[in-house]
């Protein structure tokens, strides 16, 4: 059993790394947390800084200023840390794959666990898909 | 002697929910100077505006911003009839008014929840969040989905407000007068939000026209400027409603504002409720001639404003957009200096600003004929002039 990905199962803390998204995936993630949804129940909070958080989520295209600092994001959390793409932009840049100011999507910056599409996808799919990612990870420890 | 600490405020800071940079230089606990840099979001939509063709153009402008997600489209659409000369049918004028006021209930309550979280008052976010929710839900139902609505096109709206929704949308509306009621009680008569708020990050009338702020944050510093009635677009020129003005400028004027226009806008919906015709919604156009044309809406942040140029294909070939944050965003260099720094982080999110709609590009070009060095650079010169030196001494003693 691994432990260090055992402990994962429990109470993941995310931290919310927006590359330039619209705003709506990181209000839709916000939205979670209040009373409606109110992920905290399910042990998931928000944290200020990345070295202390187990997940990053991810929303947006990354541009080639957000992409330099999304590496360093990741390169300053805590392994394991996994990676939550939320919203088409994250998953596969939808309209904005031609633009002057989108190198890449964000798989190619950071590896990805679980892709969210939606446009914003609904609070229910990110509580899905976080409970996806758990049954993931338990099976892998 | 006192000296200058420079504290950053992101690019990723808990503050924000959006990557953005601010860096406040302080004497003590006092902020002198403030910069701001931007471009952390910026997608290049003007650009990719003029390779969408005209139908598709709401679809990209409503993600310039999430939270504005039909002010944009509106405006859009706005500029485009005006250079083709539309006759927009009327039920479809209501609907985009009523659309309108629902997305700016929506935003504004969740500035007064961002607000209330700012302050440490986290039970304010939750509640007003909480209230929010309701409208997403109507939006669901009339639109098919909680945020990007798809419901602006070129000629009238994609969809039509069935009457079958209508009795839940009246009922959602009444429901919310007690909340806002409560949340007026309790933010405008709370002595610890008084304290806080009231004589704070003060934009007075003069810095408020110097800075050409608009919408929210122009009406609390006493300039009364709404584009909803100044030039009404949609269906606002058949309803009445009041434009709400505060003199004093400071974050609790701004606070009271939104607030107060919040039962504005509910009015607004209802007017609309009862007055729309039956009939079409859609104008139907296919062809658009060569022209250009602008558009301006009032966004929950102040006037938004698309300028769009045809030359008779099916695309535009320039489309330029104004957001309300990009200058409401900018008097922060005057609200936020003068300040303690426990103060400007309420202050800068007194604006309600969105950053992604104000985001610009900035390129950094390398001048040929200019050079700039750096320590190694002068290392290097100061080495070849030693070498330099050595060789002329050597020439010279055997010359
Ligand atoms: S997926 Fe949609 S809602 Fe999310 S950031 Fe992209 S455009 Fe915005």
């Amino acid at each position: 059993m691994n432990i260090k990905l055992k402990s994962l199962t429990k109470s993941i803390w995310v931290f919310h790394a927006a590359c330039s998204p619209c705003n709506n995936c990181d209000i839709e993630i916000l939205d979670l947390l209040t009373p409606r949804h109110d992920l905290e129940r399910l042990g998931m909070v928000l944290v200020g800084s990345v070295r202390h958080a187990d997940a990053l989520l991810v929303t947006g295209v990354p541009n080639y200023k957000t992409r330099e600092r999304l590496k360093m994001l990741y390169a300053q959390a805590p392994k394991p840390c996994l990676v939550l793409a939320i919203g088409s932009c994250a998953c596969g840049r939808i309209m904005f794959k031609d633009s002057y100011n989108s190198p890449c999507p964000v798989d190619e910056v950071v590896p990805v666990d679980v892709y969210i599409p939606g446009c914003p996808p609904k609070p229910e799919a990110i509580i899905a898909g976080v409970a996806k990612l758990i049954a993931k990870i338990e099976k892998a420890a | 002697m006192s000296h200058k600490v420079i504290i950053p405020i992101g690019p990723y800071h808990p503050l924000q929910e959006e990557p953005e940079y601010f860096r406040l230089y302080v004497e003590g606990e006092k902020v002198v100077d403030i910069d701001i840099v931007i471009g952390y979001m910026h997608r290049g939509i003007e650009e990719l505006s003029e390779h969408k063709h005209f139908d598709q153009v709401p679809f990209l402008v409503e993600r310039i911003c999430g939270i504005c997600s039909t002010s944009h489209p509106l405006a859009y659409v706005n500029a485009m009839e005006d250079l083709a000369g539309i006759e927009v049918p009327e039920r479809a004028l209501y609907i985009r008014t009523i659309i309108a006021e629902l997305e700016r209930i929506h935003s504004h309550l969740l500035w007064l929840g961002l607000a209330g979280h700012f302050i440490g008052y986290n039970t304010v976010w939750m509640w007003a969040w909480k209230y929010r929710e309701p409208v997403l839900d109507i939006f669901e139902m009339i639109t098919g989905n909680r945020n990007h609505y798809a419901m602006m096109k070129v000629g009238g709206v994609r969809r039509d407000i069935i009457d079958d929704d209508i009795p839940e949308l009246k009922k959602t509306l009444d429901e919310l007068i007690p909340a806002v009621n409560m949340f007026k009680g309790a933010v405008m008569d709370d002595p610890v939000i008084q304290a806080r708020l009231k004589g704070i990050g003060i934009l007075n009338r003069q810095q408020a026209i110097d800075w050409c702020v608009v919408g929210p944050t122009a009406r609390a510093s006493g300039v009364n400027i709404d584009i909803r009635r100044d030039d009404p677009y949609a269906a606002y020129d058949k309803v009445s409603w009041n434009v709400i003005v505060e003199k004093e400028g400071d974050i609790f004027a701004k606070t009271k504002v939104r607030i107060l226009e919040l039962y504005e806008c509910i009015g607004i919906i209802r007017q609309c409720l009862n007055k729309m015709p039956k009939g079409a919604f859609d104008a139907d156009i296919k062809e658009i001639p060569p022209g250009e044309g602008i558009g301006r809406v009032e966004a929950p942040r102040g006037e938004c404003f698309h300028y769009v140029k045809s030359d008779g294909t099916n695309r535009p070939i320039r489309h330029k957009i104004r957001a309300p944050s990009y200058v409401n965003v900018a008097s922060n260099k005057v609200a936020c200096v003068g300040g303690t720094i426990s103060d400007a982080a309420i202050t800068l999110a007194a604006v309600d600003p969105c950053y992604c709609c104000t985001e610009r590009v900035a390129v950094l070009k390398k001048v040929d004929n200019k050079k700039i060095l750096n320590g190694w650079d002068l290392i290097k010169l100061s080495q070849e002039k030693t070498a330099q030196l050595k060789e002329g001494l050597r020439d010279g003693k055997s010359g």
